[in-house]
């Protein structure tokens, strides 16, 4: 009997991980920056190339930093999403427009309608680096004390704020 | 005057591309340096290639950036820090040997363990089932007929 449990329980604990892994994505490489400080940098605004901003300007307040370019084609799923929470004034998003050419982020924002508090440029991808962004959109939470909670890699959907963000910043808002 | 215009605007195309090539033969010593670190590191965005054999754009970019720390005197080891800080430790073809990697670097050895200790306990327990067998004078006839067939007709 047992020479025939034996394979047969060998093969399921197989077939069960081999499942797992199906269900897994690799190209969803979990950041080592959750619960690190966000990385400090000074950008010049999209706008206004005079004026910069810092994370440091942030902080006592829950924020969103979402990384986007006028030529990311998943972008334009994300937007409407942001233009939704924008109007709901729940949390501020700050957009860092990656590795893109100001004119064409500018007139991204003019075109689609601009959901972000403010812009800065990364027109080296340089922040984008120091944020291990590796593709575009990416949106991490940051909290009160300038804390990376939560790293979304890809677009954030309705469903993504509803089930995760949204009470995450609600928790941390609370704090 | 035209002439020289031309020639000006002929040479234009030899101008922009030393622009691009300069990158490269900068500093050839460090370049060396740069692609034999890149090699043992992923690109993030086509993930079973190297960094230095990656052409996608993060790729140049992580390229540059670890020139340029080299440039500034940071050893090998604090730019694969500063990376692995930033995208963890899935940029590390070659992954460290932590709680979490245990499985993956001694699994095997355990597996091989495991399957040589089933392999003597099996080989024991047939050891015991096989008794001694001793022919009987009767049986040992029949043998010996049978290997020395009378008429030879067998060779």
């Amino acid at each position: 009997m047992m020479r025939y449990i034996l394979p047969f329980v060998i093969f399921m604990v197989l077939a069960v991980f081999l499942y797992i892994g199906l269900g897994l994505d690799p190209h969803e490489v979990p950041s080592p920056l959750i619960n690190k400080p966000a990385p400090a940098f000074a950008l010049p605004q999209l706008h206004d190339p005079s004026r910069q901003f810092s994370p440091q300007d942030m902080k006592g307040q829950v924020w969103l930093l979402n990384f986007w370019a006028s030529w990311c084609v998943a972008c334009k799923t994300e937007h409407p999403v942001f233009m939704a929470l924008a109007r709901q004034n729940i949390v501020p998003v700050y957009g860092v427009d990656y590795k893109d050419k100001r004119e064409h982020g500018q007139a991204w924002l003019r075109d689609g309608g601009d959901p972000y508090v403010m812009s800065v440029s990364d027109m080296d991808g340089r922040i984008g680096i120091d944020y291990g962004v590796y593709g575009v959109p990416e949106t991490y939470v940051i909290d009160k004390e300038g804390v990376i909670r939560y790293k979304q890699i890809g677009v954030v959907t309705q469903q993504n704020l509803r089930e995760k963000i949204l009470p995450l910043v609600a928790e941390l808002q609370a704090k | 005057m035209k002439n020289l215009l031309l020639l000006l605007f002929c040479l234009l195309p030899v101008f922009s591309y030393a622009g691009e090539a300069k990158d490269l033969a900068e500093d050839p010593v460090l370049e060396k340096r740069m692609i034999g670190l890149a090699e043992n590191l992923r690109c993030l965005v086509c993930q079973n290639e190297s960094l230095a054999s990656s052409r996608s754009e993060l790729a140049e970019d992580l390229r540059r950036e670890v020139r340029e720390q080299m440039t500034k005197g940071m050893t090998d080891r604090e730019i694969i820090d500063y990376l692995v800080s930033r995208y963890g430790d899935f940029v590390l073809l070659d992954p460290p040997v932590k709680s979490y990697t245990l499985l993956l670097w001694y699994g095997p050895f355990a597996l091989l363990l495991a399957g040589l200790a089933g392999l003597v306990f099996q080989l024991r327990k047939r050891n015991n089932k096989v008794s001694e067998a001793r022919l009987s004078a009767e049986d040992e006839q029949r043998a010996a007929a049978m290997l020395n067939p009378p008429n030879g007709h067998g060779e």
